[in-house]
């Protein structure tokens, strides 16, 4: 059993925060990786990027949004419950190193990875502007940490609730046109990191994205996270989950996390179904 | 007298029907009666130098245990067995019994060999579900810690082995379950899970640790499981690493490694779902492409999962089929159709990304290649398609990286496995043994339990006297 420390809702009661006893992850792990869990018996094993670690305490911190049977389940575990297991830290590690200004741009829960993320990027001596994005003022996460985190950050909304009006790419396009940026870090929705990856394609800048593919094991056994890479088959636990974004084929990724929805819709409906019976 | 005993003939095993048991995961051989062990047994000549035993990598002593079955001496039987297999459910279930102690029984040169994997099984369900399972007495404990990576047969057996010898062992296993390929690999139709949990249960109980979620390479090397006190460590982490086709549409929704496929319906109970929470593609149309037991348990998966057809595509023929014979014919039974000399070319799909049709290639066979099989040419301009929304691809795996992409002091060959001692095990790296398909390849089970044997002996050496 994983010990739930705290539980802390982040929005509109869809966004949670766990902080997890984890010793042995927590004194591994680095920005950019994940941990495979299954919160009991007859759950399914899903990915979910560590939002922070602290190995002195032994703790890892999940951030996770409210989307399915999985996540549903995991928002009924409370404090002192636990998750039966978790695996990690799987994947690569952010490269980190200075290369002079970066941009870390986060919408909704990606900004949960991105965090980590930016702080390791400032702290070797990069200047980071940092943009967080999301569709309505109360979905938006961590506004304090990524100021936190980074030289300069933004926020902005959809619907102009809370910061900048408008998309966070129309920020990230504004900095690519005002100075030299060396590096860009986008992590949110499929279609965000898409076009995020559109936008840098035309300044030449690299542009770095974590690929939320639908994984079993994590290991590269199964090959269930096949993702197009530069023409080429990668698997996105060993390979990545951080790649070239103007190397990925987005439109093939999102018909792969599509792949289930059918069932995931059934074994919703019978966990909402259980749960109203109750 | 060996001529009275071989008039009584090979004892058939009684079998689920196939028209039944095409759509369930209940176990299809349904096992020997004690009255049939018997008979079967006292087909047994106990020939003086027993071919069996030579024909059986972990060198069970075949004569004695199946003597005292003919005899009806149960607890006798099993305990002989046990001497040498710490699994003897699970071998009796999957090893290939035809080309190794079968293989070699005198019996078998004029008729039928003695069914010793049936024998084996039988005594090993006996001893569970009589209660009577015996824990080994154990020595005096020797003070060593030893680490296994790896949970699959042959970390199973170096462990189980090693704890015999009185040292303290801890195995490490990536997935939230013991058992490795046993596990995640072969369904619940050829071998229950209940009994090979009651095997390792066993393994626990003469105290062998288990630390399951730990993939080693990640949350801790080799390098740090010295420096936490263990004396020596045995690596087997199996072949995990899926081969595809490289064929375009391979990224399809509907196609799957058999290591996916099998995963999500064995360990991860798909065929439960959603009673279980992991979903899985019920295919109308399959095709599995490959010709191995691992081809042949995810096509009866499939037709198990409501398949109308579920067809085995192979670019040989028959003859070159690497599946056991008898794994073949159950399939076939159940209505598992074989497309030989058939290679994929292409997977297509609709709109959203879904499998639906799979172009193929006919296939002949010209000259013998390195392999010694004939090598399929394809025939020009024979293609065909078929309408298919599952694809399984099953044409083996190659050697994982994790692991050892994270310990530079073990030696690799060109195709990333451990280079490992034949006859020992042992590693470049000091201290480190390795064994089963991360240093063979893909093989069978008995091969990688084999492997852990001589492994442990080593080790039990290096711990007693020295590297």
């Amino acid at each position: 059993m994983y010990k739930i420390l705290s539980k802390r809702e982040l929005a509109q009661g869809t966004v949670v925060e766990n902080v997890i006893s984890a010793p042995r992850i927590a004194k591994k792990a680095k920005p950019g990786q994940f941990v495979i869990l299954r919160v009991n018996e007859t759950g399914e094993r899903i990915p979910l990027t560590m939002a922070d670690t602290d190995p002195e305490k032994g703790t890892i911190t999940l951030i996770y949004q409210v989307v399915g049977k999985t996540t549903a389940l995991m928002k009924t575990l409370n404090v002192g419950d636990g998750y039966q297991d978790i695996a990690g830290p799987l994947g690569k590690p952010t490269h980190i190193e200075k290369v002079g200004t970066v941009v870390c741009i986060g919408g909704g829960t990606g900004i949960a990875v991105l965090h980590p993320i930016t702080r390791a990027l400032k702290q070797a001596g990069n200047k980071v502007y940092g943009i967080c994005g999301a569709r309505t003022k109360d979905l938006l996460i961590m506004e304090d940490a990524m100021a936190a985190a980074s030289t300069e950050c933004t926020l902005c909304t959809d619907d102009g609730s809370c910061g900048y009006h408008g998309f966070g790419t129309d920020l990230l396009k504004q900095i690519l046109d005002r100075e030299k940026v060396d590096l860009v870090v986008g992590i949110g929705p499929v279609p965000m990191m898409k076009f995020v990856c559109s936008v840098t394609l035309p300044y030449n800048v690299r542009t770095l994205v974590s690929l939320n593919a639908i994984m079993v094991d994590g290991t590269g056994m199964c090959g269930c996270c096949r993702a197009t890479v530069g023409g080429k088959t990668a698997f996105a636990c060993v390979d990545g989950p951080e790649f070239d974004g103007h190397q990925v084929d987005f439109d093939e990724l999102t018909k792969r996390l599509r792949g289930y929805a059918d069932m995931e819709r059934q074994s919703m409906e019978l966990f909402e179904h259980k749960c109203s019976c109750k | 007298m060996a001529e009275e005993k071989a008039k009584v003939p090979r004892q058939k095993m009684p079998e689920q029907d196939p028209a039944v048991r095409r759509r369930n995961f209940k176990e299809v051989p349904l096992g020997y009666s004690p009255e049939t062990a018997k008979l079967e047994a006292s087909r047994c000549i106990q020939c003086k130098t027993p071919g069996c035993s030579k024909g059986c990598p972990v060198g069970i002593d075949i004569p004695g245990f199946v003597k005292e079955i003919a005899v009806g001496n149960f607890e006798a039987g099993i305990a002989k067995l046990k001497e040498q297999n710490a699994l003897p459910a699970v071998c009796g279930r999957v090893c290939p019994q035809e080309s190794q102690c079968e293989g070699n029984c005198i019996l078998g040169k004029k008729g039928e060999p003695v069914a010793i994997g049936r024998l084996e099984r039988f005594i090993a369900d006996w001893e569970r579900t009589e209660g009577k399972m015996k824990l080994a007495t154990l020595p005096a404990p020797s003070g060593k810690k030893v680490a296994v990576v790896g949970s699959g047969p042959s970390g199973l057996t170096v462990a189980g082995d090693l704890c015999l010898k009185g040292h303290d062992v801890t195995v490490f296993e990536a997935f939230h379950k013991p058992g490795g390929v046993l596990l995640y690999g072969i369904p619940e139709f050829r071998l229950p899970k209940d009994i090979l949990f009651s095997e390792i249960n066993g393994l626990e109980r003469l105290g062998v640790k288990f630390e399951v979620n730990a993939v080693v390479g990640k949350v801790v090397s080799l390098e740090e499981l010295f420096e936490e006190g263990f004396d020596a460590i045995y690596v087997a982490v199996g072949a995990g690493l899926p081969y595809f086709l490289g064929v375009p549409g391979e990224n399809l929704i509907g196609v799957y490694s058999a290591n996916e496929y099998l995963t999500r319906s064995n360990l991860m109970k798909a065929y439960l779902f959603p009673e279980y929470d992991t979903p899985l593609v019920r295919g109308k149309n399959v095709i599995v492409v490959g010709a191995g037991n691992v081809a042949m348990d995810s096509a009866r998966t499939a037709m198990r999962m409501g398949a109308d057809t579920v067809k085995i595509v192979y670019r040989r023929s028959r003859e070159e089929m690497p599946a056991r014979a008898e794994e073949i014919h159950h399939a076939e039974e159940e209505g598992i159709e074989l497309f030989l000399l058939t290679n994929p070319v292409r997977f297509l799909g609709d709109a959203d990304g879904r499998l639906t049709t799979v172009e193929c290639q006919k296939m002949e066979l010209g000259e013998a290649d390195a392999s010694g099989r004939r090598r399929p040419v394809p025939i020009e301009g024979a293609f065909f398609t078929m309408p298919t929304d599952l694809a399984v691809i099953s044409v083996g795996a190659g050697a994982n990286p994790l692991l050892t992409g994270s310990t530079p002091a073990l030696s690799l060959n060109k195709r990333g496995y451990i280079v490992a001692q034949p006859e020992t095990g042992k590693t470049t790296m000091k201290g480190v043994w390795a064994g089963g398909d991360i240093v063979t390849g893909m093989a069978t089970v008995i091969q990688a339990m084999g492997a852990g044997k001589q492994a442990a002996a080593s080790m039990h050496d290096y711990l007693t006297i020295g590297w």
